[in-house]
């Protein structure tokens, strides 16, 4: 028998599902800005890319402002407990219908690998597209800033390793959503709030 | 239904005054100025020669000549104070009809003078300067080539002699009681047909400039804005700015006020629009377009494409495979628009219409190999002219540019360019006799330069910066024109563009760590179906 926790409130999963949203319409606009293929137009892309840039710059301030006000913050405080046993999981319990190590809770919603991933996303990918993304739709205001030595090769480098760290990351969560209970509890959770738990 | 003579007779006298309404236009100045030239008894006279009509005009404008002297139009010389090179038609080669030291009479056509025969042209007489060729109205002034820049008077004179082709006398007291300010026919008559005939040589100058639409040339549009070339090569004392030798690249100074004397070229885009030309209310990019413009030429995005007219320009010129007879006599061969693209005297060529330019860094700086100077015969094309320029020295913008390119004589002995006789009814030019020894031991004895008695043809490119054909905002370029892999901007380094560039290595490692990654998953999925099938 299986029971249900209401894991995911209102708020956050419309943040997960927007955000999902923009950063999938981010990689596309930007790998065309990249050169990468032709869709929308290399105009309407930058158009598109940035139009969407700020509107998650928006969402974000709303996002912290959520996670600092309902504490929820903690969710993604660090922890290498027990990482060796998701490891271990993933790596040949899941193979063999071993239990999870980990069982969700409201308060902790996140197992130790995916703290650690979302960290990664945090501190390092995170701040490498927004700094990046910033510099470049500000290319013109380099001199204004005293940033004229700075060359937009650099930054658009960064911001193209970003993107694909993003794309990375993309492809493993989407996967790792299959792994619940059943294939589609993770995404069930994320659409109705309520995860089915052992 | 039939209609009423009254009716009939409105509508002739409309068109009557239509059409009347219409050559005031034509004819500049006569409804501006002040002065009605037909009124002055000087002028009310039958004059048998330009240089008499010169006279008379410098009874009144006495300092006029003096100022012409004084300029390029006049001595054909310009010496580059940057470089120290000694320019100006008189020196430089190009790689169309080459030169004109030994060509006077055929070449001097467009000069400001009567009389430029050869060296010993006086520079110093003022009735020698020709007024008539900048200043007629009427359209009727013509200067055919091969008389040293006199006009034909008094009897019609067939030419060439011989050919049946009979050119009609100017009538110079018309002429001359009609004269006005500058139009774009003056102008274009020598600088519409540079490089022997119409839009040969510029690519973006040539006779649709005459009276052209918008989509031609948006400033000079003749229903619109109405330039003339003097709306910008705003003149004073008879010097007219904006130099080819030394032309203003990057002018970062902003739009010009009127009367403030700033010693800068009036002719640039900037004169008149800015460093900030694109306001927010035309385009929602205006503030990325203008720091573009801190880096791109503004003619870069704004000329699309140059020879857009109608009329084609030459592209490539090849001498070497001139002299070829058909029946033991020249022909010629043409394309199907009926334009020339073989003459035996002259060789083979390429035109182009609605060419796109290719795209260079430039300072402003253009070097040219001048005659004397070394020429080795290579894998890469002599340049007749080097520009100056690069992303990172500050002066430099992206130009677009007509790059001529050909074969043309040289001696392989001396190692130098030639300076072929080409015009003239004698035995040594060229055009007349297909024969290139005689031509370049003429040439190069006018030239006084050495020649060994061998002729070769080398291969030569020549820049010639685009400024003209301004097309209408909504038809400059869009971003991907350039902002793509193989766009505009294709060969042009020392900048990053989005959309064109990209690390090699990054592009690689990014995808194979993605699609790695993809197996990763796709690998784990079918370990987990298949262990829980088991």
């Amino acid at each position: 028998m299986s029971e249900k926790i209401y894991i995911f409130k209102r708020f956050e999963r419309f943040w997960h599902w927007s955000q999902a949203a923009l950063i999938i319409f981010l990689l596309l606009t930007g790998f065309e800005i990249h050169g990468t293929y032709r869709n929308f137009g290399f105009e309407k892309a930058v158009e598109y890319h940035t139009t969407a840039a700020w509107t998650l710059v928006g969402l974000w301030i709303f996002a912290i402002f959520w996670h600092l006000t309902t504490g929820e913050w903690k969710q993604y405080i660090p922890t290498l407990e027990k990482v060796d046993a998701m490891l271990q999981y993933y790596l040949l319990g899941i193979f063999k219908n071993a239990p999870h190590p980990f069982r969700q809770t409201t308060l902790r919603k996140h197992n130790p690998l995916q703290r650690l991933a979302y960290l990664f996303i945090l501190v390092i990918v995170s701040p490498l597209i927004w700094i990046t993304g910033w510099l470049y739709l500000f290319y013109d205001q380099w001199e204004h800033w005293g940033l004229s030595s700075l060359d937009l090769s650099w930054v658009a480098t960064g911001h193209v390793i970003g993107a694909f760290l993003m794309l990375v990351f993309l492809i493993v969560h989407v996967y790792l959503i299959t792994t619940g209970v059943t294939v589609f509890s993770h995404l069930k959770a994320m659409i109705t709030g309520w995860e089915e738990v052992h | 239904m039939k209609r009423k003579p009254a009716a009939r007779w409105l509508g002739i006298l409309t068109f009557a005054w239509l059409f009347t309404a219409n050559v005031p236009a034509v004819w500049g100045a006569s409804a501006k100025s002040t002065a009605d030239h037909s009124k002055f008894k000087e002028l009310q006279q039958e004059f048998k020669s330009g240089p008499e009509v010169t006279k008379a005009c410098l009874s009144c404008h006495t300092e006029a000549a003096k100022q012409v002297h004084r300029t390029k139009h006049w001595t054909w010389e310009f010496l580059n104070p940057a470089s120290g090179q000694k320019l100006g038609k008189k020196h430089v080669l190009n790689n169309f009809c080459i030169s004109i030291s030994s060509n006077y009479p055929a070449c001097t056509a467009c000069h400001v003078g009567y009389g430029w025969k050869d060296a010993t042209f006086d520079f110093t007489k003022e009735e020698n300067v020709d007024c008539l060729v900048c200043h007629d109205t009427t359209g009727t002034y013509q200067k055919p080539p091969g008389l040293a820049g006199h006009p034909v008077v008094g009897q019609p004179l067939e030419l060439p002699p011989g050919s049946g082709k009979f050119i009609k006398p100017v009538d110079l007291t018309k002429v001359a009681q009609k004269v006005g300010k500058t139009s774009r026919d003056n102008c274009g008559a020598c600088h519409f047909r540079g490089g022997g005939g119409d839009g040969v040589k510029h690519g973006d100058m040539d006779s649709s400039l005459a009276a052209p639409t918008a989509e031609i040339d948006v400033h000079m549009d003749a229903e619109g804005l109405d330039f003339t070339c003097a709306t910008c090569h705003k003149t004073s004392s008879h010097d007219v700015p904006g130099s080819r030798y030394t032309p203003t690249a990057k002018d970062d100074k902003g739009a010009l006020i009127r009367g403030k004397e700033e010693n800068r070229n009036p002719a640039t885009c900037v004169a008149c629009h800015s460093n900030a030309p694109h306001k927010k209310e035309d385009s929602k990019h205006a503030e990325r377009l203008n720091h573009h413009a801190k880096k791109v030429a503004c003619q870069t995005c704004h000329i699309p494409a140059f020879a857009r007219g109608g009329v084609p320009t030459k592209l490539v010129w090849d001498w070497s495979t001139a002299g070829k007879l058909k029946d033991g006599k020249k022909f010629e061969i043409k394309d199907e628009k009926g334009h020339v693209i073989y003459a035996s005297h002259k060789g083979d060529f390429v035109l182009g219409e609605n060419v796109k330019p290719e795209y260079r860094w430039f300072n402003g700086e253009i070097t040219y190999t001048l005659l004397g100077d070394p020429v080795e015969k290579s894998d890469k094309p002599t340049p007749i002219n080097r520009i100056g320029g690069s992303a990172s020295d500050g002066k430099s913008m992206i130009w677009p540019f007509k790059i001529m390119r050909g074969k043309q004589p040289f001696d392989p002995v001396n190692k130098t360019l030639i300076t072929p006789h080409t015009a003239g009814e004698d035995d040594t030019g060229y055009w007349k006799n297909l024969d290139w020894i005689k031509a370049a031991a003429t040439g190069m004895r006018t030239s006084g330069a050495p020649f060994s008695g061998q002729v070769d043809f080398v291969e030569t490119e020549m820049y010639w910066p685009v400024t003209h054909m301004v097309a209408p905002k909504d038809k400059a370029l869009a971003c991907a024109e350039c902002h793509a892999k193989d766009g505009r901007l294709a060969g042009v380094e020392g900048v990053y563009l989005p959309g064109r560039d990209a690390l090699p290595w990054l592009d690689k490692a990014g995808w194979t760590l993605a699609l790695l990654a993809l197996l990763g998953v796709l690998g784990h999925a079918l370990l987990r179906i298949v262990s829980r099938k088991k």
